[in-house]
């Protein structure tokens, strides 16, 4: 196909759009339209590495020439998208009308905010690289630290400050972290975690107010406690983005509907990333995920499928995402299936292997430090195993390491190495 | 083709473990590890589609 290929959104899944159109052998015009100044880039870095004292580069993708010379893509960056007219087919962009013949929708999602807080100086959400370079210079001033929620961004920015030896309180209001991504007995294991690393995590504690003098002095919780703060970070989730598309026409539920194919259902139009809230044959069920591996994916898939409908390709996936803490490596694959989640290797304060049911199926599995385990789980859950060949092949493993895998079971926060027996 | 690993980018997420099992194998140090050090060429499909999803851009493939 010729014509003009849109793609509104350039991070990770707008990129790989763009770049698997080339693969395919599209020839015709590509345009990347991008809410932020900056050229793509990775996300996951932004909570880790980035925020260490050393002040890594911002972790751009591709240069300019690259994109624009080597991959022939108009950059229209700065450019928040504003509207969709899909019966003319026509973006709105920073401004512009950019008319396109097959528009792939990858816009991502917004952090979402504490109410009241904008414009306090030292209050911070962290999904930009602009808010990175914010929160990592408040670290570098040696900043009294509140994450408010204790989910993965939140947890790796309190990881990040403690390596710094800065104090750092968690402030979570459900009684157990990351219980919808982990369940919530596993989200007790990874709440350990950071008590054994010094950092308080009060959980069952909401915000009731943030107060400061133009900036940001204490935190108010609803149990009465007031936390002195020079630096709030707040993790509390993300809203995809998609009030741009108010009365587009395309179904706007939790996310951008779609099918299996990340096909809108309005023509020439799909969707890719955390904006796509598609149907996942895999688990036969509608998922939106916020995680780099299906963002990637995705954004290449609704690339070929928009420039190719009549051969659309379902996206099917085992969701799988990371998280690193205190040195340590925190890996999911699968759901967080809600019928049972056993321990198979290892105990709860050490490296484990925790897998997941629901029904006769083998649905999840989280390792921490196991990082040996956790692509052969997600290889047998993409095989559709059910429980009881996940249990085996776990006992398998336990027999081949004489069942020791807590031997040298060491919290070492920052150890390189991360030694379990094969 | 041979696989060309680049250590410094390498971080044993093991997204080509789980694409191409068998050919890239992360250990239980976190390190990735490759099973074969050229690509047989049923699997070369795979081993493409492993090096494309890297997330660190670590992989790539050489004649």
């Amino acid at each position: 196909m010729t014509g003009h290929l849109v793609v509104v959104g350039a991070s990770l899944a707008g990129l790989r759009a763009v770049e698997a159109a080339r693969r395919t052998g599209f020839t015709g015009r590509i345009t990347l339209i991008g809410a932020e100044e900056h050229l793509p880039y990775d996300r996951p870095p932004l909570s880790k590495a980035f925020l260490d004292p050393a002040g890594a580069p911002v972790p751009t993708f591709r240069r300019e020439n690259v994109l624009q010379n080597e991959l022939g893509v108009r950059l229209l960056l700065g450019a928040p998208a504003t509207h969709l007219d899909p019966g003319r087919r026509v973006v709105v962009a920073g401004g512009r009308n950019v008319p396109y013949d097959a528009l792939v929708i990858a816009t991502g999602a917004y952090a979402r905010e504490l109410p009241g807080t904008r414009g306090l100086a030292g209050v911070h959400t962290l999904r930009t690289v602009d808010d990175a370079v914010a929160i990592r210079e408040a670290l570098d001033s040696g900043a009294r630290t509140v994450v408010v929620g204790a989910g993965f961004i939140g947890s790796e920015v309190a990881a990040a400050a403690r390596r710094r030896g800065l104090d750092v309180v968690v402030v979570e209001a459900s009684p157990t972290p990351l219980s919808g991504a982990v369940g919530e007995r596993m989200g007790e294991v990874c709440a350990a975690l950071h008590r054994r690393h010094g950092t308080e995590v009060r959980c069952g504690a909401g915000v009731t107010g943030i107060e400061g003098a133009g900036r940001v002095g204490r935190v108010l919780l609803s149990d009465g406690t007031t936390l002195p703060a020079d630096l709030v970070v707040v993790g509390i989730g993300a809203v995809p983005a998609t009030g741009w598309l108010q009365g587009s026409g395309l179904t706007l539920d939790g996310g951008v509907v779609c099918d299996e194919t990340l096909f809108t259902g309005v023509d020439g139009v799909y969707a890719a990333g955390d904006v796509a809230r598609w149907h996942n044959p895999m688990f036969d069920r509608p998922m939106r995920l916020e995680h780099w591996t299906s963002a990637a994916e995705q954004g290449a898939v609704a690339a070929r499928n928009a420039l190719a409908p009549e051969t659309a390709a379902p996206y099917s996936t085992v969701p799988y995402f990371w998280s690193d803490w205190y040195g340590g490596r925190i890996q999911f694959a699968g759901i967080a299936g809600e019928d049972e989640v056993r321990v198979v290797e290892g105990e709860a304060g050490g490296r484990l292997v925790a897998l997941y049911r629901e029904g006769d199926r083998l649905v999840g599995a989280l390792t921490v430090d196991a990082p040996a385990r956790v692509m052969k789980y997600r290889g047998l859950i993409t095989r559709g195993a059910s429980w009881s060949e996940g249990l085996a092949f776990a006992a398998e493993r336990r027999r081949r390491t004489s069942g020791d895998l807590d031997a040298g079971v060491g919290t070492d926060a920052g150890a390189g190495k991360r030694r379990m027996p094969a | 083709m041979r696989i060309i690993v680049d250590r410094t980018r390498c971080t044993g997420l093991g997204m080509c473990e789980s694409v191409a099992p068998g050919v890239f194998e992360v250990n239980d140090d976190g390190e990735m590890e490759l099973r074969t050090a050229t690509v047989p060429g049923e699997r070369l499909a795979e081993v493409e589609q492993a090096v494309a999803c890297c997330p660190n851009e670590a992989l790539r493939l050489a004649p």
